[in-house]
């Protein structure tokens, strides 16, 4: 039962986001609102073990969820063979970029050194 | 053998086949990743898509009778992200003691990504459309579309481009990384996850729990960068 309810919160939460996104920008994506709402609402101890348990069900899973659209964009693909090659190493190469500047950012920003560092 | 026939076409009409297939092929191509350390190459995501995208065509079965039960799975996309909350939680006050970092991080990995991809783009001569739709290619696939859409690309381009830059994360993050000696998982997750969206995040879910926890984090923070300012930095070009 208690996986179901985290279900059920979890669901709530993404209606939620879903009405607020409508609501405010329709850009952000209700699932996105949802999750930064209920990051907060955990200070809330009764959601806390629900939702753990209904994560820990569907988050190891995470990488099936996305076979679906794969599969439409994979069946699409005549729309990159159009522009051949080139395109495929300008997503490579930007990819590597963004996760070498992401990583080399953090990594230097990673242990400022004050003594506020040692609290963890 | 006509009878065969008749339950195949039968079958393949009704939700249950889109549904059977992914789950089976998944589980199958999921267990050899297991078996090979979880091996980059032999990603999950990539080859259920792969064999699926051939079972199809061989069948001559179209994506939307495909998608018809392939759609349950796609569904739980959306609690999946609203359950990225709970990791999340767990590491509230270190999220918060890093939060400066982790914003400037994300909004400078976000903003090398895109502009290295519209300026080699623009380099090589691709057509403006195409430029416009590569922008949003490190925002998950749904709100790429939608960023695509509103500075002018091409949605279903701006798909594509998200999906294979999530693979490419995928397979590629592990070498990038070891090659640079950056070993915190917290670091290698955040990034997979700001360059790599979802499926990065889920690469990353399977790598640690922290690397997965900050990869949800990173796909979160892109999201509201990018929808905020790539449709201002779009109309200055």
């Amino acid at each position: 039962m208690t996986m179901l309810k985290g279900f059920a919160w979890i669901l709530i939460f993404q209606c939620v986001g879903e009405v607020v996104a409508q609501a405010v920008s329709g850009l952000w994506p209700g699932p996105v609102i949802g999750m930064l709402t209920l990051a907060f609402a955990l200070a809330y101890r009764p959601l806390r073990e629900p939702v753990s348990s209904a994560a820990s069900a569907l988050l190891p899973h995470l990488s099936l969820l996305f076979v679906p659209i794969g599969v439409g964009v994979l069946l699409h693909t005549e729309l990159i063979a159009r522009s051949g090659w080139t395109l495929l190493g300008v997503l490579v190469v930007s990819t590597w970029i963004g996760m070498l500047v992401t990583a080399l950012v953090l990594r230097a920003m990673w242990d400022p050194p004050t003594g506020e560092a040692q609290r963890d | 053998m006509t009878d065969f026939v008749e339950l195949w076409i039968y079958l393949s009409a009704t939700p249950l086949f889109g549904l059977t297939v992914s789950l089976s092929v998944y589980v199958a191509v999921h267990s050899l990743y297991t078996r090979l350390n979880q091996t980059p190459i032999a990603n999950p995501v990539l080859w259920s898509v792969v064999v699926l995208a051939g079972l199809l065509q061989m069948t001559r079965t179209p994506y939307q009778t495909y998608f018809s039960g392939a759609q349950f799975i796609h569904f739980l996309l959306g609690p999946a992200v609203v359950a990225l909350a709970w990791p999340l939680w767990e590491r509230r006050a270190e999220l918060r003691y890093r939060a400066k970092a982790l914003v400037l991080a994300a909004t400078a990995g976000g903003s090398a990504a895109a502009g290295s991809a519209v300026l080699f783009g623009y380099l090589l001569g691709l057509p403006d459309e195409v430029l416009r739709s590569l922008a949003p290619k490190s925002v998950t696939a749904p709100v790429a579309m939608g960023i695509a859409e509103r500075i002018g690309g091409i949605p279903a381009l701006a798909a594509v481009f998200a999906v294979v830059t999530g693979m490419l994360g995928a397979l590629s993050a592990r070498y990038l990384f070891d090659r640079l000696g950056i070993q915190s998982p917290a670091v290698r997750g955040f990034a997979l996850g700001t360059a790599s969206h979802g499926i990065g995040a889920a690469r990353a879910m399977q790598v640690h729990p922290d690397a997965g926890a900050y990869a949800g984090l990173a796909l979160g923070i892109q999201v509201i960068l990018a929808s905020l300012t790539l449709p201002l930095v779009a109309k200055l070009f």
